[in-house]
């Protein structure tokens, strides 16, 4: 124990007197049993320690290198979004009673943590209209991929019918999930921005576990979920539906719709964009679907004296009980960024989540207007949508280019759909949200028809 | 202190009820607001224009309607009705509850990390990619590791990340291997982690010193297996001695080592996963690297791997290239696929990273040496008052039985309780399942001796409490701001939500 450290507080003397109360007389004793031959000798290649102030001014060096949000205006979203973030929120999870703490296993001293994940789940059902929901899941897009496994599991089915405007970074999660459970994947294709019913229709089947749609979708549009509902219905699967949270500000909860399952992403509630991580799945199902949820679940009970508290709660499912025959492996849940998303709901309460969901749908319309009124660009779809819309791009026009000459002039562009899409490869999937100027609405438009040219 | 607790019982439940917490819904009044929202600066169209009705909310979300001072007060008050770090010792086995640096939450903070897009032009965060870059590079060489994915969010996802490679990699070379060995020390999530990556599980007896019993493993291989999953030291806190002959017969028979992570904080800078033979690793950076837990997340679980997995890894991982930039490299077309949206959880890396720049390698060293000092110090200064199953030097955590206890009627989950009242969190309990009535503890380095003797202490007056006063302990604790709970109630009735509207 050569080196002194700010965060171990183990002195000469206390190792000497630990040492001699174990009986050993080097603390190299307590390792006799790792053998001789997979001991490391030497020092380990790695990054060298820095002092606290050459730590700080590394890591603000390293930060400067990113171009962020404060000092770029952004028009990027598909799945992260540039929202204003209440200021009470970092103050909340800054307390280090909440962060400090692991999963409530002592439910007497952790009531406060108990209480906000059930809130949470409060929350989540009131949004969706849905019966129940968990804890939270790592991500949206990992909470589809443990979406379309309940689905399977619940009707022993192994189809799994998702459609392409679902976010393609979650159809992959699916994908790779689907190939650990020996599922059977298959696409459709859209039309006109949304997922071509027609299409669907002949693809679902008594085979169909579940139909998985994205509404908005990763175009930004939304979808006829109903009518979608109505198809999977008809051969008993189930309908999974990821959803954008802040849109149901405004629109119709997915219970309504005829939601089955019920996934999404909870960053747009004051959860930073962090590069996309980490955010906070969330996961709400039908009453019927209870005990195949994935996850932790809070439960309201009493104590001995009466008093209402919360526990964890239907752990029969899970892991540390279950072992391999567990509904999911997951065994932690996000509950600090679920905390955030509750301190944004709790902030914003029945008005504000209401007018922000307006705001992005007025600006990001204005916006989308400025392009159909275009000579040069002009927009791929017409459908309904929230705060997110395709524009397309003249012929030849490279947008990873245009991209890079937006940073010069201080803006984060769109999403590049030729990325995923091959067949819309220059358009650009651009996000207006209520942090938005209409100043920085027509500079971004004006900027980025100068730099076409 | 203590006299005021063991007699605290008859005064406490005279006190008047005091009310229940409120809920945050339990606080609203219409027309309360907490936001401010910029006014709508481009022409306002009717939203029935813009989107059709059918498509709208017929009935607002029943929110409720506070105003910023209820916001601030309503989770003031729950964060003091919550136990963590920062409140005191924290002994929970196999979870590595460290100190939780400061810097390293503001770090993470700062604007070009916490205000950054994942499809941002990669010239725009250079930053960024550097410092996972160089993350994926330290924790390869602290790994013994040739390449690493920083994907996976948590233990249980890196887990699962590693067994979808494993099955890759033999499949690859056209071998159908479908079992997973665990040993029945292992962490519940190894074999749920097997099942999802749609393999089996084959459970593995421990020997009398609750290490590997090697005969049973040479019975279980064979041209099916796939993976031995371990972790070492195991959740015992034992250090899998004949670790090389272990991995000699699984990889003779075809197989794979898997290393769950969880138990670093033992090993760091003394052996590596990659040496004693191990194929896969997973790190989890919320444990062994200070991160926070949250209140159960986010964390994040890094997988390393040898050199012939690496073609499998999730894509994309972070390159250099010769002119000095970095890049997401996806031209990775063996790759598992995706496991995780965008690069994983940065936030956390960054945390992460700060902390590991803290110590360098030689302090990680240190790290785990006081651990392991720490562990065994407590170890032997309870060993004349509770059972040790495996006497014997353990790593950074050891296992006790509270066996003996059961004779006035006492369980471990009673000794549990009881610590509530003395201002400690109580250790893991129940886990390893192989350990009647065990509790795990694991103090960290982070821990003084002073801290490390006063929960002794109590332990120790607990252990009497239990052959003097069974009742004190069956009724404990009386200090929280609730009291034992009903959970049977809350599994049979659930109540899963307020229903607000």
């Amino acid at each position: 124990m050569k080196q002194k450290h700010r965060y171990i507080p183990m002195t000469e003397q206390d190792q000497a007197e630990m040492m001699k109360v174990i009986g050993i007389s080097s603390v190299e004793e307590l390792f006799h049993d790792i053998p001789e031959a997979v001991r490391y000798q030497g020092t380990l290649p790695m990054s060298e320690a820095l002092d606290e102030p050459s730590l700080l001014k590394h890591m603000k060096q390293l930060a400067e290198r990113n171009a962020d949000f404060e000092q770029y205006v952004s028009f990027l979203g598909a799945g992260i979004y540039d929202h204003h973030v209440p200021v009470v929120i970092n103050h909340v999870v800054s307390r280090s009673e909440f962060y400090t703490a692991y999963t409530p296993y002592q439910p007497e001293i952790s009531q406060g943590e108990l209480q906000a994940i059930f809130e949470f789940q409060s929350y989540i059902c009131e949004l969706t209209g849905m019966a129940v929901a968990n804890a939270s899941m790592y991500d949206g897009a990992t909470a589809l991929g443990e979406a379309s496994a309940l689905a399977s599991a619940h009707t022993k089915r192994k189809q799994i019918v998702i459609s392409r405007t679902v976010h393609p970074e979650a159809r992959e999660i699916v994908y790779t999930t689907a190939k650990g459970l020996d599922l059977d994947v298959v696409e459709v294709d859209y039309n006109e921005g949304t997922t071509d019913l027609d299409k669907l229709k002949d693809l679902v089947s008594d085979q169909t576990a579940a139909v998985v749609v994205q509404s908005p979708n990763f175009f930004g549009a939304i979808e006829d979920v109903t009518t979608i509902a109505d198809i999977v219905h008809a051969q008993k699967g189930l309908l999974v539906m990821s959803t954008n949270p802040l849109s149901l500000g405004l629109l119709e909860t997915p219970a309504k719709l005829g939601a089955d399952v019920v996934v999404g992403d909870a960053q747009p509630f004051g959860i930073s964009a962090s590069l996309g991580g980490p955010t906070c799945g969330f996961f709400a199902v039908s009453e019927a679907l209870m005990r195949r949820m994935p996850g932790r679940i809070v439960g309201q009970t009493v104590d001995r004296d009466g008093k209402r508290g919360f526990v964890l709660t239907l752990q029969a499912r899970e892991q540390h009980i279950r072992r391999e025959k567990a509904t999911s492996n997951i065994c932690s849940n996000q509950a600090l960024l679920a905390l955030c998303a509750s301190v944004y709901l709790s902030t914003m309460g029945k008005a504000g989540l209401q007018e922000v969901a307006q705001l992005n749908v007025q600006k990001a319309h204005y916006a989308a207007k400025q392009y159909e009124q275009d000579d040069s660009l002009q927009l791929a779809f017409y459908a309904p949508f929230f705060n997110e819309f395709v524009v397309k791009l003249p012929e030849g026009a490279s947008i990873p280019a245009i991209n890079e000459q937006l940073i010069a002039k201080g803006y984060i562009g769109g999403y590049d759909l030729g990325q995923a899409y091959p067949e819309l490869s220059g358009h650009l999937l651009l996000a207006v949200t209520e942090r938005r100027t209409k100043d920085e609405i027509d500079a971004f438009k004006a900027q980025l028809k100068e730099v076409l040219v | 202190m203590t006299d005021q607790h063991t007699q605290a019982e008859a005064p406490l439940t005279q006190a008047p009820a005091q009310p229940d917490k409120k809920l945050i819904f339990e606080l609203s009044r219409p027309g309360r607001v907490a936001y401010s929202l910029p006014a709508c600066d481009v022409p306002l169209e009717d939203v029935g224009s813009l989107i059709p009705a059918n498509y709208l909310r017929s009935q607002p979300a029943e929110l409720p309607e506070v105003y910023e001072v209820d916001v601030i007060r309503h989770y003031t008050e729950l964060s003091r009705r919550n136990f963590g770090i920062d409140n005191g010792f924290y002994p929970l086995g196999s979870c590595t509850m460290k100190y939780n640096p400061k810097i390293n939450e503001d770090t993470a903070r700062f604007n070009g990390f916490a205000k950054i897009h994942p499809y941002q032009p990669e010239s725009s965060l250079q930053g960024a990619l550097e410092m996972m870059y160089t993350l994926q590079q330290d924790l390869g060489a602290l790994t013994g590791m040739d390449q690493v994915t920083l994907q996976p969010a948590a233990g249980a996802h890196g887990e699962w990340t590693g067994l979808m490679m494993i099955r890759a990699y033999h499949e690859s070379r056209g071998e159908t291997r479908t079992k997973v060995i665990v040993p029945d020390s292992s962490h519940g999530t190894n074999p749920a982690s097997a099942t999802v990556a749609g393999l089996e599980t084959i459970t593995i007896k421990s020997n009398q010193q609750g290490l590997v019993d090697l005969d049973a493993l040479r019975a279980v291989v064979g041209p099916d297996t796939a993976a031995l999953m371990l972790t070492n030291p195991s959740t015992l806190g034992l250090f899998e001695e004949h670790i090389v002959e272990i991995a000699e017969i699984v990889h003779e028979a075809g197989g794979l080592l898997y290393y769950d992570g969880a138990n670093s904080n033992a090993i760091m800078g003394i052996t590596r996963p990659g040496d004693m033979g191990f194929d896969v690793v997973h790190l989890n950076l919320h444990k062994t690297m200070s991160t926070p837990h949250g209140g159960g997340g986010p964390g994040a679980g890094p997988v390393g791997v040898k050199s012939k997995l690496i073609p499998f890894l999730p894509k994309p991982i972070v390159a250099l290239r010769e002119d000095g930039t970095y890049y997401l490299d996806y031209d990775r077309p063996s790759s598992i696929g995706r496991v995780k949206a965008y690069y994983g959880n940065f936030g956390i890396l960054v945390r992460a990273y700060t902390y590991m720049r803290t110590y360098g390698p030689d302090g990680l060293r240190t790290v785990s040496e006081c651990a392991v000092l720490n562990a065994n110090y407590m170890m032997r200064r309870l060993a004349p008052y509770f059972e040790l199953p495996y006497d014997q030097v353990c790593k950074h955590e050891f296992v006790m039985s509270g066996r003996a206890l059961k004779q006035y009627g006492v369980r471990t989950l009673d000794v549990a309780k009881r610590l509530l009242d003395f201002g400690f969190h109580p250790p893991t309990i129940y886990f390893p399942l192989n350990v009647e009535e065990c509790m795990m503890i694991e103090p960290t380095e982070t821990e003084s001796k002073e801290t490390l003797d006063s929960f002794i202490d109590t332990m120790i007056q607990i252990a009497q409490e239990a052959k003097d006063n069974p009742e004190l302990l069956l009724n404990a604790p009386y200090s929280t701001q609730v009291r034992r709970l009903d959970e049977t109630q809350a599994a049979r009735k659930p109540v899963l939500n307020c229903a607000c509207s």
